[in-house]
């Protein structure tokens, strides 16, 4: 058990807590998809690739906008082509429909002859209905192309990570089948590591002064968005690639701009900063 | 035994179901919870709990689950610490903690409590109860290992330890919201219709055209979805309201944000409303609820904001305002019947916490509005009521109220 349990230890390039592990060596036990949630920016849509990399699978990305049919990531029915072919198209045989059925993300994971990472990325962007109106799929891994007839079942069933930010509700039957995951924002010593990770050449004491200046940005009441990891590790590089030495500045924190994105918190950090 | 946990978390409105929790025994078969609490506390909840604002209530249903099975452990912890203190107390023991006692090697409980006890402010201080509990796992309740215990070993902290803490409390649903949150369940707010210029492509009608031409493409246009919903939201401001003007900010934030509503307008009153409502919070620029009334349609949706907390006479008795010029002859709660009885569907949210509202005056705007509390839950069963009617939550007992006032004019 423990050897097919433990497939996901993270990478070096990605720090994920143990209960992240853990969520995604269940659902990789269970072949239940997974949903994570989170803060933007504390690597959801990373979870994947870093996964995907880890166990040496191919990735399919499937993200999701407000205009996203589930069945699109099926299979899209080219009906204009088809229609231009039987009208324009030399020498095309415009009777084999096949030719115009183009699989989707979800589509090309099930008909692969190997076991893929799915990521459906940010579901919630999508209609209320889109998680419902997979349900089967996901459940039984196989769809039919009503057009030719032809059924495709997966040979191994793929891993899928679906990411959400909150915006909607998902359905209640939806969630029943996953596997769900809260990514919580990392606290100082997770975040002190995935620093490291990416400017590993730091020093502990800039790491020190940056996560204080980071944490007590955090902590400033009604900021309309707090910075977040990504936000981080950017300023940082900022910061060395100007050669600022943070425990000698005072009044004001350099390249505010690069953790801060709203003009009202750029300018309620300043009135803090002169009171 | 673990079916009363599933109870213990239906209890605590997680609605857990038949199929997850079969999951969750199939993974427990698999072996999944690594044959610890801790792993258990995982397993269950990534697969029973698929919503954060209910980690909190899980936390909750775990700890008073499991806490059944340490409580005599507990117990114990007291006494043992003053005898480790003190060893001449021995005696004092009844018999059967003595047998437990003498169960286990002096010298390497008390270096344990050593370890445990540094462990404990380094991980996080004035863990009293950590050390409690901590104390009492070499006895080998809760299933550990009754002679390691795995004080917060390998870097993981005990479930029980993050169950106690509690950290998801503020993610939970009946707690008041930040911008983003209200602005999620203001979504709900809307009926979508085709209204306005003709932009957007209709690819059924134009095959349907194009057919009915024999093949000559007609390509046929129509005006895109829109939210239909009007929204007009009155916000009492000032005085005891004070100390939401922060919460109200936000929910003003999100409610005016553009394209959101067909039609969107605000107005301000103290207190509550009178024959007057302003369009700016400096009460500058006065509106006549009565033309308010007239040139509304009945269908906008009205959107009350406000503790309704006041001094019974202030709403009750006519000319019941405390501004002179507004004392008029129908009273508060006249003008805010004709506000309801004009509009088809209106709601009130009250920041007031809803424990707090019975045996005030809150309990007669309730008759006469639909009253919710401002808190995610709240503001979603609100915008539900405003978009498919329903029952309204029936606050106290408003009748005794108007026998007080010598009834309701």
């Amino acid at each position: 058990m423990s050897e097919a349990f433990d497939q996901f230890q993270g990478t070096a390039s990605y720090i994920a807590s143990e209960e992240l592990k853990h969520a995604v060596n269940v659902a990789v036990a269970l072949a239940r998809p997974l949903l994570v949630r989170g803060e933007p920016g504390t690597g959801k849509t990373l979870l994947a690739e870093n996964l995907a990399l880890s166990l040496g699978l191919p990735l399919i990305r499937w993200h999701v906008k407000s205009t996203t049919k589930a069945r699109d990531g099926l299979y899209v029915y080219d009906t204009v082509a088809r229609l231009h072919d039987s009208r324009f198209g030399d020498e095309v045989d415009v009777r084999d429909i096949a030719k115009y059925i183009k699989l989707g993300p979800l589509g090309e994971a099930l008909a692969s002859p190997t076991r893929v990472v799915l990521l459906i990325d940010e579901i919630d962007k999508a209609d209320l209905e889109f998680p419902n109106d997979l349900l089967h799929e996901l459940d039984a891994m196989k769809f039919r192309i009503d057009e030719t007839g032809k059924e495709i079942a997966a040979a191994e069933r793929p891993i899928v990570i679906i990411t959400s930010n909150n915006e909607k509700e998902l359905p209640d039957a939806f969630l029943r089948r996953c596997v769900f995951h809260y990514i919580q924002f990392p606290n100082r010593e997770l975040m002190a590591e995935i620093v490291k990770v990416h400017h590993p050449d730091i020093t502990d004491k800039v790491l020190d002064n940056a996560l204080e200046v980071f944490f007590g940005l955090r902590a400033t009441p009604k900021l309309r968005k707090k910075p977040s990891t990504s936000e981080l590790v950017d300023w940082i590089l900022a910061l060395k690639k100007a050669n600022v030495d943070l425990s000698r500045v005072s009044g004001g924190i350099p390249f505010l701009g690069t953790l801060l994105k709203t003009e009202q918190d750029v300018e309620l950090m300043g009135k803090r900063a002169k009171a | 035994m673990l079916i009363d946990f599933l109870y213990e978390l239906r209890q605590r409105k997680v609605p857990v179901s038949t199929h997850e929790w079969m999951a969750l025994m199939e993974a427990m078969a698999l072996g999944l919870h690594e044959s610890s609490l801790d792993g258990f506390y995982r397993l269950a909840r990534t697969l029973c709990v698929k919503d954060i604002a209910l980690y909190d209530a899980y936390d909750e249903a775990f700890l008073a689950y499991f806490k059944d099975i340490y409580p005599q452990a507990l117990q114990l912890t007291e006494q043992l610490l003053e005898w480790l203190n003190d060893p001449k107390a021995f005696d004092a023991l009844t018999a059967e903690q003595r047998k437990l006692l003498e169960g286990m090697d002096l010298e390497k409980l008390r270096e344990m409590f050593a370890q445990r006890l540094k462990e404990q402010k380094e991980r996080h201080d004035g863990g009293n109860r950590w050390i409690g509990t901590g104390g009492t796992s070499p006895f080998g309740t809760g299933g550990k290992n009754p002679n390691g215990m795995r004080v917060g070993g390998g870097g993981g902290r005990s479930a029980m330890a993050v169950a106690d803490e509690r950290r998801f409390r503020e993610y939970r649903r009946d707690v008041v919201l930040d911008v983003r949150q209200i602005d999620v369940a203001l979504r709900g707010l809307r009926k979508l219709g085709r209204e306005g210029a003709l932009e957007e492509l209709d690819l059924d009608e134009t095959i349907d055209k194009t057919c009915k031409n024999a093949g000559d493409i007609e390509i046929v246009f129509r005006p895109p979805r829109r939210n239909r919903v009007k929204v007009i939201l009155m916000m009492d401001v000032g005085g005891s309201m004070d100390p939401h003007s922060e919460l109200m900010s936000r929910l003003f934030t999100a409610a005016s944000r553009s394209g959101r509503f067909a039609k969107f307008r605000s107005y301000y009153f103290h207190n509550c409303v009178y024959n007057t409502v302003y369009e700016d919070a400096e009460f500058r620029k006065p509106v006549q609820v009565a033309d308010l009334l007239a040139t509304s349609d009945r269908d906008e949706k009205l959107v009350m904001v406000g503790d309704a907390l006041m001094h019974p006479a202030e709403l009750l008795d006519p000319g019941g305002s405390m501004y002179l010029y507004a004392q008029a002859r129908a009273s508060g709660h006249e003008w805010l019947r004709r506000l309801a009885a004009h509009f088809r569907s209106a709601a009130w949210f009250n920041p007031e916490p809803d424990r707090f509202w019975p045996g005030t005056t809150i309990e007669v705007i309730a008759s006469v509005f639909g009253m919710w509390p401002l808190t995610l839950d709240g503001l979603a069963q609100g915008v539900r009521y405003l978009v498919r009617g329903g029952q309204r939550p029936q606050v106290g007992d408003p009748s005794k109220w108007v026998k007080m006032a010598g009834g309701i004019r």
